[in-house]
């Protein structure tokens, strides 16, 4: 049940590992689509919070092509839907997550991440 | 009954078992549900706006399910995957993690609006291998700067916890002002021993114009109470009466007293005294 929006939130907490720790790659990534409610003001409240080149590249790999490289500046309904549909609405149910500098592996079981680290691990 | 934080570490006191019973317990998802509501009070959302919450300890969903209904979007760290399991099967709406807390977590800054979290604190509390990294201060260290990273400026996490003892409280509170946070304990009811619950409320940001005020602690009796009403002025008019104890009319002296009048009289049938005479029979279903 990893959705986009939490993976878009979500950084590497390895030890001394603070450069080039986002976003984490997914790999052999089982999706899930379940609809949920659109609620147009959370997803337009969300967007500053977003790093936007990040959930496009991420959407791509899983392949949804619906997002614009660029952020428009008019917001308007259909774009709203679709970045719903990105955000909240596409689970990640198995696969792995690799941190690009460090090369930590989170694994995905049921669509929890396990996110425990190694007593070396713990800054 | 001890408590559950020091018989073992948290995923393996919450097994499938413990994580079940603890679940389908209908008064434990009351208590549960009282607090997560009293502690959506605290945190003082700006109503009609959506937010994004963290669950902290999120267990099996019971605090995740009240989210779910108030419309708030979230997501759940937890330690124990017995109880994230029972999440799963409950089908909550969150994202869940399984997390040590006291490793810290590796969200962006700024990526929620709020964090909530019941009955967890205690567990930061008890060293479990002789490792520095475990010891719970710097566990501590770590959950409250990692988290006050992840929190949005201005917002609030309030923590719903058990403490065994006012150092405790010292020790949390201290270490979560190091990592930047303001506020502090608020106590509902603290006078009642059963109802007594600790709130610990933390403030990101909020210094400069608009001063956050620390929300008062609910006072009073707590609304259902267990002994019936009147029940104190009842003690007090049992006082008055002469040591506590009023003696019974018919005691051993007017029972034999009147034995010997009815035998004077020549009634015939009057049970001789003995040891048994007038003493109180037992209570037989």
């Amino acid at each position: 049940m990893v959705r986009l929006i939490t993976h878009n939130l979500l950084a590497c907490h390895v030890k001394d590992c603070n450069t080039n720790n986002f976003p984490l790659e997914f790999k052999d990534a089982q999706i899930e689509l379940r609809e949920t409610e659109f609620n147009p003001e959370f997803v337009r409240g969300i967007i500053p919070k977003l790093e936007w080149k990040a959930l496009v590249d991420t959407a791509r790999e899983l392949g949804d092509t619906t997002l614009p490289l660029e952020l428009p500046e008019m917001l308007d309904d259909d774009f709203l839907k679709n970045l719903h549909h990105v955000l909240l609405e596409i689970h990640v149910e198995d696969g792995v997550m690799i941190c690009a500098n460090c090369k930590h592996v989170y694994p995905i079981s049921n669509g929890i991440p396990n996110m425990l680290l190694a007593e070396h691990e713990i800054g | 009954m001890s408590r559950p934080e020091l018989q073992a570490p948290p995923e393996f006191y919450y097994g499938d078992t413990e994580a079940k019973k603890y679940t389908q317990n209908t008064r434990n998802q009351q208590i549960q549900a009282d607090m997560t509501y009293r502690a959506l009070e605290l945190l003082n959302l700006p109503p009609e706006e959506p937010a994004y919450l963290l669950d902290i300890g999120c267990g099996s969903g019971l605090s995740g399910e009240i989210l779910d209904d108030e419309g708030y979007i979230w997501a759940g760290v937890d330690i124990a995957p017995s109880m994230l399991e029972v999440a799963l099967e409950r089908e909550v709406e969150g994202d869940l993690f399984l997390q040590d807390i006291g490793q810290g977590f590796g969200f962006r800054p700024g990526s929620f609006d709020g964090a909530i979290s019941i009955s967890v604190l205690q567990w930061l509390l008890n060293a479990e291998t002789s490792h520095p990294t475990s010891s719970p201060p710097h566990r501590l260290t770590r959950f409250f700067t990692t988290l006050h990273s992840a929190l949005r400026n201005p917002s609030r996490a309030v923590f719903q916890f058990y403490p065994s003892s006012d150092d405790q409280i010292q020790l949390i509170t201290s270490i979560a002002q190091k990592a930047g946070f303001g506020g502090g304990i608020v106590v509902d009811y603290p006078n009642s021993k059963k109802a007594r619950k600790v709130f610990l409320c933390l403030y990101v940001g909020g210094g400069g114009a608009v001063q956050q005020q620390l929300p008062k602690g609910l006072e009073g009796e707590e609304e259902e109470d267990s002994k019936a009403r009147f029940e104190r002025r009842r003690d007090r008019e049992r006082t008055k009466t002469k040591g506590g104890k009023r003696k019974s009319i018919k005691d051993k002296d007017w029972i034999l007293k009147k034995k010997e009048l009815y035998r004077k009289r020549g009634k015939e049938g009057v049970p001789r005294d003995s040891k048994y005479t007038a003493r109180k029979r037992k209570p037989v279903f």
